[in-house]
């Protein structure tokens, strides 16, 4: 019979469509995985409720699964307790920054309500200064802002902590 | 039996499928009329702001409109202990309940949105302070419903108040901005201000069905959350100098059905594609 571990094996090679070098497993949306006599169930959570990736990392999971002979598969959503980016694994982290996205802070400050904040101190993936500025708390997707380093010049995505 | 006939009866019994409509339609109606940004805003990153605040928006009604749709489906006695995904005829000839078929097959008056949220967009300035009176609103409802007794709500109010902490920053940032800003800027706050403060009683006033549903603790009682949104919306208009007086009357209705005009518009535009080619896909 099947193990759960091996489940989890696979699942480390289903990628988010959006940041390819992240898998599902990675970034901390597999809460996790049951092998019963009747299939598999797999638990997953959004990272934000209208991230467009969502639906089509479903579809890639159940695809990788059938590949590899599984086709008796239960994905079953929980929003609670909520995604944070404290659930994503150090190795992804540094596979992010390898990629060009600046890896979430541990740090939760933005994630308070309190007005004009301090910027973080986000490192420039690029050329490592610290020497950056937040053009938008908002990027190309909804987990990530966008940063400028003021010492190589180049713009870059923060993977913004949540 | 029609979708509309069917629909209204399912809403009759309990008042928990239309108290979760009112919340979807709510996420919904905003977040459409924010996407009606998209590709408009001001300048690049903000427009993708207002489009990321959209996205979260329409996330969180699907949600809720999934969880609407499962109740009745149940209440229907179909197969929907299944779950959404269930799929297949509710009985004999009746179709499922899906979020599709609350968001795209019910007309105005079977929308239970608040006012606020379905007022036109205006210029930025409007879209913005509209962002931030519902926004404040959403942060301390959704702080409250997290404590809900219906774990649902619960599980969607976490996940979804961790995302308003965003949006009620970037609005609060942007009504300061504005209303402490350019004369410009300041007199057009101050017209949105009249045209929007006379919606944001409702937002306190609640419906049938929330009376039925607060004393068990599963819908959120408004009186506790009136005064921390008075006094948080205070202080920010306070720093927009926006505080001046306003008219005291509040114009309601939304959450009966009884909409302004601008809803139809907003239901005309979003809705075409579904009432022209009824399920198409693409």
């Amino acid at each position: 019979m099947v193990t759960s571990d091996k489940i989890w094996s696979l699942l480390a090679d289903v990628n988010d469509p959006e940041v390819p070098v992240l898998s599902v497993v990675d970034l901390g949306i597999i809460r996790d995985v049951l092998v019963t006599g009747e299939g598999i169930e797999i638990v997953l959570t959004p990272t934000y409720s209208g991230c467009p990736a969502m639906d089509l990392i479903r579809m890639n999971i159940r695809m990788t699964l059938l590949e590899h002979g599984f086709s008796d598969i239960k994905l079953t959503t929980v929003l609670s307790p909520a995604w944070t980016t404290d659930w994503m694994s150090e190795r992804g982290k540094e596979k992010l920054k390898a990629y060009g996205i600046a890896p979430p802070l541990p740090s939760q400050q933005v994630c308070r309500p309190a007005l004009f904040q301090r910027e973080e101190a986000i490192e420039c993936p690029h050329c490592h200064s610290y020497h950056t500025i937040r053009i938008s708390e908002f990027g190309s997707t909804a987990c990530k802002a966008l940063y400028r380093c003021k010492d190589c010049g180049e713009p870059f995505d923060y993977f913004k902590c949540h | 039996m029609s979708f509309k006939a069917h629909t209204n009866e399912m809403l009759q019994d309990s008042g928990l499928p239309i108290y979760a409509l009112h919340l979807a339609d709510n996420s919904l109606v905003l977040g459409h009329r924010n996407s009606e940004w998209t590709g408009y805003g001001p300048i690049l990153e903000q427009d993708i702001a207002l489009s990321n605040i959209a996205l979260d928006l329409i996330g969180q009604a699907r949600y809720l409109y999934q969880y609407a749709a499962r109740l009745m489906n149940k209440a229907a006695g179909g197969p929907a202990a299944g779950g959404a995904a269930a799929g297949g005829a509710v009985a004999s000839g009746q179709r499922e309940i899906t979020e599709d078929s609350l968001a795209y097959g019910r007309d105005a008056w079977d929308f239970r949105n608040c006012l606020l949220v379905e007022q036109a967009n205006g210029d930025w300035g409007k879209t913005i302070l509209r962002q931030f009176l519902f926004s404040a609103w959403q942060l301390f409802f959704y702080e409250q419903l997290k404590r809900s007794r219906d774990s649902e709500l619960a599980a969607i109010a976490e996940k979804s108040h961790k995302e308003v902490i965003y949006h009620l920053r970037w609005s609060s940032e942007w009504v300061i901005r504005l209303g402490d800003g350019t004369a410009e800027s300041h007199s057009r706050m101050e017209k949105a201000m009249d045209e929007l403060w006379q919606y944001t009683g409702e937002l306190f006033s609640p419906a049938d069905y929330e009376r039925k549903l607060s004393p068990a603790g599963i819908a959120v009682d408004l009186a506790v959350i009136r005064p921390l949104w008075e006094e948080r919306v205070q202080e920010v208009l306070m720093e927009a100098g926006l505080a001046g007086h306003r008219k005291d009357w509040m114009q309601t209705g939304g959450k009966q059905g009884r909409h302004t005009e601008q809803l139809g518009y907003l239901l005309a535009e979003m809705q075409f594609l579904q009432r022209a080619y009824p399920d198409c896909e693409w």
